[in-house]
């Protein structure tokens, strides 16, 4: 479906509770779904019609930049529905994230959606109007998309896969291999809350907590930070694998150790808690609204004045820099005097036995 | 966070360090030989790694990473015992997330459960037991594994699905205890330590007495010590003190949560539940006498080894697999000839690289920085 060009057209209405394999068939069933579902929520304000793919004018993008920049994820989360957001906003901003790290003006986006037999109506509809409402935030556009409806057990609720394109500015040059030693890496906030979050909401842990995820779009802060501090290396946000993820792949492609201070390392204090709990690292807890980013020295002051000036930037620190010591190695400096390996996670944290 | 941070502060953790180099210094061994000193438990191990306290420690301590991981000690053949009953129809088989990945000979239970077995991380045998409440046609099995710490609560679960009259619930019960470990470790003819940090957590159940032996008849001190950074190092430089003083002695510094008599509850459920087995295989150090528990005949209807039928079969440890050294501490991890090449947390050979509280893991991990380069050689920041 294309939601971009004209004629209007009316929309179909669906009437029953769940979704059944007949949604996915191709008939009016599936038409009159996503009409209702999707359609209705993800209406621009320009005049739509389904075509098999969204149209654009080339020279509008030229004039924003000159580079194109193209990004494609999946989101699979249980629970779909969780403190702080839910899959829809994670579809939406995820994607507009891995367009804004590459220093890209994101744009628009594609939905594909893959729906597991019996799943609720209302509740596929809280999804739509929650990715429209990050879309909205986010400024971006969902012009296209596709529906699958798999046998119950064939996937779990729901599968989202979100495709982003966005336009890199001339001049943006960010690239993970650029850090040179002697840089500043710099995170935005506080650490781990989504990962937290989404354990907590799973519900088998006898816990009760109160964080809630960080999802949020951030091409608006890295404006900011690469208006105040030009030489940005690179930028990476740290989801799935959280900043020791990140920090390796730096390092790696970057050929420079990298050493963190654990003091300067931002936490809430309600993860830390669950963390100590769990005996889960936060190092390796996912993020959704976190960024990671090298800065060469003389920058270093002007990039944490901006974020700390912009809201998802308030509790931006300095947590290390690039050393010239192994390749490829990041080490912590703990609170305690000590120091310590901080390596790639290996497979997912599992809860320690004692 | 409240009563975590004050054992994590760092002046007070330099303060400890230079009281321990000021010790060190004042034994005379030191000048030959560093000491050797064990910490059993797993959690030590963790928190040693995770701090980076064995790179603050002067050279004249050599901090030996024993036993103490359940999960690491776990012989394959009892892997392969679990995958078999995960794998047999209506079973819901339930675990502690880091024995997920353990091998067996022929797959993990994560890899059991990716080929359709119904695995499932809990977080207590009470999960499991709800589990059973929830599915009463199917079988819940869970796996009972740890030393002393975990005992009690396996063993409260049973006595709860006595009460409630459960029927679909069992426990394949590895439970592990440590006295016996620790004898065999000090019976070891290639064992040279000079002390040992106790097990926090098992001695809040056994509480201080059953180390006597150690200092009684082996003639080695045991400070019990706690899992927070200060706690650990507060106990080396206890044990220190006890061997600059000529002094062979049980001393508690955990005194904040464990009782010198144990904790009676919980000794009274785990007597009541279980009894001594003969003999128990341990990954690494072979077949210890009345090192492992079963679970007695009064509860047969509540074990799995009874309920099921178990492969049991003996599986031999990989040749070129030098766990057994490197648990006894004759090895240090990175000394093993597969470690790290053969043998990594992606695809662990031994069980020391499994867990994140097996000395290999946690040095593959963590460690590294002491012997690749000593803290203060890392340049300035600039």
């Amino acid at each position: 479906m294309n939601l971009m060009s004209p004629p209007p057209r009316k929309l179909g209405r669906i009437h029953v509770p769940a979704v059944t394999l007949a949604h996915g068939g191709g008939g009016k069933a599936m038409k009159d779904l996503i009409d209702d579902v999707f359609v209705s929520a993800f209406a621009s304000a320009e005049p739509q019609a389904l075509e098999d793919q969204a149209r654009f004018e080339l020279a509008a993008l030229a004039a924003q930049g000159d580079r194109l920049a193209f990004t494609t994820d999946s989101f699979v989360v249980d629970p779909l529905f969780f403190p702080g957001g839910d899959i829809g906003k994670l579809a939406v901003f995820g994607t507009v994230n891995d367009l804004a790290v590459g220093g890209a003006k994101p744009l628009y986006l594609s939905c594909a959606v893959v729906i597991e037999e019996g799943m609720k109506i209302d509740e596929l509809r809280r999804v739509a109007q929650s990715m429209a409402a990050a879309a909205r935030q986010a400024g971006v556009a969902i012009v296209t998309g596709d529906t699958k409806v798999v046998q119950r057990g064939a996937c779990d609720k729901l599968f989202i896969t979100t495709t982003g394109v966005g336009v890199i500015p001339v001049g943006i040059q960010l690239a993970i291999g650029a850090i040179r030693r002697g840089d500043g890496i710099l995170v935005n906030g506080l650490l781990g809350d989504h990962g937290a979050a989404i354990l907590a909401a799973r519900g088998d842990l006898a816990l009760e907590t109160e964080i809630e995820s960080d999802c949020a779009p951030l091409h608006g802060l890295i404006d900011v930070i690469l208006k105040a501090a030009p030489g940005t290396r690179t930028i990476r946000d740290a989801t799935r694998g959280g900043i020791a993820t990140v920090l390796n792949e730096m390092a790696e492609a970057s050929g420079v150790a990298i050493e963190i201070e654990e003091a300067a390392t931002p936490l809430r204090e309600e993860v830390r808690g669950f963390c100590e709990i769990l005996g889960l690292d936060p190092l390796y807890l996912a993020n959704e609204g976190k960024i990671v980013l090298a800065v060469p020295p003389a920058e270093i002051d002007a990039a944490l004045a901006a974020m700390r000036e912009h809201p998802l930037g308030a509790c931006a620190m300095l947590i290390g820099h690039a050393y010239p010591g192994e390749a490829g190695r990041v080490t912590m400096k703990t609170a305690f005097g000590g120091k310590r390996i901080v390596d790639m996670l290996v497979g997912e944290q599992l809860p320690r036995i004692c | 966070m409240k009563f975590a941070d004050e054992f994590r502060d760092r002046d007070k953790a330099l303060t400890l360090v230079r009281e321990i180099e000021k010790l060190c210094s004042q034994i005379e061994v030191t000048k030959h030989r560093p000491l050797n000193i064990m910490e059993v438990c797993g959690g030590h191990t963790h928190s040693i790694f995770r701090y980076g306290l064995e790179g603050m420690l002067p050279a004249a301590i050599e901090l030996v990473h024993g036993p103490g991981c359940p999960v690491c000690v776990l012989p394959m053949g009892r892997v392969d015992d679990c995958v078999a009953i995960a794998e047999q129809p209506g079973v819901i088989f339930t675990t502690f997330g880091d024995a997920m990945r353990v091998p067996g000979s022929r797959k993990s239970l994560m890899q059991a459960k990716a080929d359709g077995a119904d695995v499932r991380m809990v977080y207590s045998p009470m999960d499991a037991l709800a589990l059973a409440r929830k599915n009463p046609d199917r079988e819940v099995v869970f796996f009972g594994l740890g030393f002393e710490t975990t005992m009690p609560s396996t063993a409260l679960t049973v006595l709860q699905a006595e009460a409630d009259g459960i029927e679909n619930f069992s426990v394949f019960c590895n439970h592990i205890t440590i006295v016996p470990t620790i004898k065999a470790i000090l019976d070891s003819p290639d064992l040279h330590l000079d002390g040992f940090l106790g097990p926090g957590h098992v001695s809040m159940v056994i509480g201080t007495a059953p180390y006597e032996f150690i200092a009684n008849f082996y003639r080695r001190p045991m400070v019990v010590a706690g899992f927070e950074p200060l706690d650990v190092l507060q106990s080396i430089w206890m044990i220190l003190k006890q061997i600059k003083e000529g002094r062979a002695e049980i001393e508690n510094q955990y005194t904040r949560i464990v009782p010198e008599a144990g904790n009676d509850p919980a000794l009274a459920a785990v007597a009541k539940v279980y009894e001594l087995r003969e003999f128990f295989e341990w990954r690494g150090l072979g077949s210890i006498d009345h090192s492992g528990v079963r679970v007695r005949d009064d509860y047969a209807r509540f074990d799995a080894e009874r309920k099921f039928a178990i492969p049991n079969i003996k599986i031999a440890d990989p040749k070129s697999c030098q766990c057994g050294e490197v648990l006894k501490g004759v090895l240090k991890p990175w000394q093993c000839k597969v470690f790290g090449t053969l043998c990594t947390p992606e695809m662990p050979l031994g069980a020391l690289m499994v867990s994140p509280e097996g000395a290999c893991a946690a040095y593959y991990q963590y460690g590294g920085v002491k012997r690749q380069e000593r803290p203060d050689t890392v340049p300035a920041a600039p």
